[in-house]
């Protein structure tokens, strides 16, 4: 956990006079899961290429497993692996011969490659269809080749861009499952995305991208407490007393309010679940649901760029 | 900025990859059926003539590729017509294609530099076309010695291989074109439409245009008939900057070696010349060089152009 496998120092790109990089700083370590998280166009896909030595910079450096990528790219590419927004392969090839196909540019030798290609058919549960045409797959079963893709080169370090982009919930669950048992096994995974819950569900670590700059740095919890300054939302649904008033008396609220579905949104200062059950307990209510779920990177995400909106 | 690792690294891979693609593909299959059956009418249309014909030829063997039997044309000038289109077919999504199939940001990820998917692409449609082109050679080859009963003389062969190797640097050019227009056009149609384009200028209409330009720029004085002469070479020189005049040059002097020159010729310069007598092969080599040497020439700077535009391209998925 100690080795950083990517360190860029202000790292900028512009397209003509468009900043679609804005003098980054990032430092992924070794074994992390980290996210690169903003909405469309913040610039996550240009610190991608940049980090794989697709694009060159206009400023800055970049040192991927410390080597930087645009003098020794043919050594860089060869340890990460890169799964695209959205990734393609040749529909009229089957997905081994697809996956024979990038073993041999990664320049494995054939019986290595057979063995991998089968391991990691297995791996991501498409060894049934190792021969059909890649024309016939759905789009998860696609991103899951994708993941294969980067399991026969062997990458110490996954780059995914939007993994999750377009698929329906179960696929997503199942590739977010199959991101997560990789990580375990000691691959370094940096994956952007536009959608929190699953950068939560996975990430260790956390970088907020705000056109084209790093806005935050950080874990999700630790996030929260920097932007919502470390107030907490709990929305809870009770019956048989006025709970907005019964909440406004719990030490550590601020405010609590009625919201349009019935239930009562409480901000709190601190974590008052437990006080806050026993207050309407106390006060003769019927407690039905007491939540703290979107006190999350959701709401993390959506003050954040209130706030740069505003200071803007 | 010195950038270590080999770029041929994965050439080999990506042109047998793309050579196998070609071979399989529907498109190529269309391309060489309508090929093959031409070649099939006038040769067939060729041996009748030839049959017909009472006379001594030192190269009859050559007489297939460039008798004519009307209504159809001379193999040499279907082929002519052909080849540019063969190149045209197998490199017009070359690069774009990629693009739309999203799969150059995946392949470009894998320790290859950018110059071994261009030239892997490049050379892979390469030998697909060199490929054909010898197995037409010696289908050719075969329906003359089965119709005519007459085996090639070791001169034959040599010229009619000459004429293949030209062959194959001619659809190169067109191969060239075609895939610096996949690299300019991002949809494929589009480069499919600029390459016909460019194929039908060059080799249909610019033999009429360059007598009207060089009429344009250097006018006759019908006092001067230097300038008549002047202006004659003037539209030589533009006609040659098509390559298909280029190769019907070629051709001629390969398949017909009785030719003795490319161009004008005054009578004075023929004098003691034996006429209708053949060249040497070496002679006539000596002859299409420069031509061969332009086509070979025009083919590398169109794949220059299309590397430079390729390398400076951005990668956005």
């Amino acid at each position: 956990m100690s080795t950083p496998v990517i360190e860029a120092r202000g790292l900028s790109k512009r397209y003509g006079p468009a900043i679609a990089v804005d003098a980054l700083d990032l430092t992924v370590m070794k074994g992390e899961v980290f996210g690169l998280l903003g909405p469309n166009g913040a610039g996550k896909t240009t610190t991608i290429l940049l980090l794989l030595g697709l694009t060159e910079p206009t400023e800055g450096s970049v040192k991927v497993l410390g080597r930087d990528p645009l003098r020794e790219p043919l050594v860089v590419k060869s340890r990460v692996g890169y799964l695209p927004d959205a990734v393609g392969f040749y529909d009229h090839m089957s997905a081994w011969e697809n996956l024979a196909y990038t073993a041999r540019l990664a320049g494995l030798e054939q019986q290595d490659a057979t063995r991998r290609i089968a391991a990691a058919l297995e791996r991501v549960r498409l060894p049934h269809v190792a021969q059909k045409r890649v024309s016939t797959f759905s789009r998860g079963m696609r991103q899951r080749l994708g993941i294969a893709d980067l399991l026969v080169k062997g990458c110490e370090l996954a780059i995914l861009d939007e993994p999750t982009s377009g698929l329906d919930p179960q696929s997503t669950q199942e590739l977010l499952e199959l991101i997560g048992t990789l990580a375990r096994e000691g691959m370094t995974i940096v994956l952007s995305s536009h959608l929190l819950s699953m950068v939560q569900s996975v990430c260790s670590r956390v970088a907020l991208f705000h056109q084209g700059k790093v806005g935050l740095v950080g874990k999700v919890s630790e996030l929260a407490g920097k932007v919502l300054g470390g107030s907490y939302v709990i929305e809870l649904e009770a019956e048989g007393c006025d709970v907005p008033a019964v909440a406004r008396t719990v030490e550590g609220v601020s405010q609590a309010s009625r919201l349009s579905n019935g239930a009562v949104r409480v901000d709190a200062r601190s974590d008052v679940r437990g006080a806050l059950a026993a207050a309407i307990v106390a006060a003769g209510g019927e407690l039905k649901r007491l939540s703290m779920d979107r006190s999350s990177l959701d709401e993390v995400y959506v003050r954040y760029f209130e706030q740069v909106d505003h200071a803007a | 900025m010195r950038r270590e690792g080999s770029p041929f690294k994965g050439l080999s891979v990506v042109a047998f990859k793309e050579a196998a693609d070609h071979m399989a593909s529907p498109r190529m299959h269309l391309v060489m059926l309508l090929v093959i059956l031409t070649a099939i009418g006038s040769i067939y249309g060729a041996i009748g003539q030839i049959k017909e014909t009472v006379g001594q030829d030192p190269f009859l063997f050559l007489r297939l590729f460039t008798t004519a039997r009307d209504p159809l044309p001379s193999f040499m000038a279907f082929l002519g017509f052909l080849l540019p289109l063969i190149g045209i077919a197998l490199g017009f999504d070359a690069v774009n294609g990629e693009y739309s199939r999203r799969t150059m940001s995946r392949i470009l990820s894998q320790p290859i530099y950018r110059d071994a998917l261009l030239a892997g692409k490049f050379l892979g449609a390469l030998m697909v076309i060199a490929i054909c082109l010898v197995t037409l050679w010696l289908m050719i080859s075969g329906m003359g010695i089965l119709l005519l009963g007459l085996p090639p003389s070791g001169e034959e062969v040599l010229r009619s291989f000459a004429f293949l190797l030209t062959s194959l640097v001619y659809s190169g050019v067109w191969l060239a074109a075609s895939m610096l227009f996949s690299t300019l056009f991002r949809a494929p149609a589009t480069s499919a439409l600029a390459a016909l384009t460019l194929w039908l200028v060059l080799t249909l209409f610019w033999g009429m245009l360059a007598p009207l330009a060089a009429g344009a720029f250097v006018p006759i004085d019908p006092f001067d008939p230097s300038t008549a002469v002047h202006q004659a070479e003037i539209a030589h020189a533009l006609a040659r900057l098509s390559p298909s005049t280029l190769f019907g040059e070629v051709t001629l002097a390969l398949l017909n070696p009785a030719t003795r020159a490319l161009g004008i010729i005054f009578y004075s310069q023929l004098q003691g010349a034996v006429m209708g007598a053949p060249l040497p092969f070496g002679q006539s080599a000596i002859l299409i060089w420069p031509q061969l040497a332009s086509l070979i020439a025009g083919m590398l700077v169109v794949y220059t152009i299309a590397y430079l535009s390729f390398q400076r391209q951005e990668i956005r998925a």
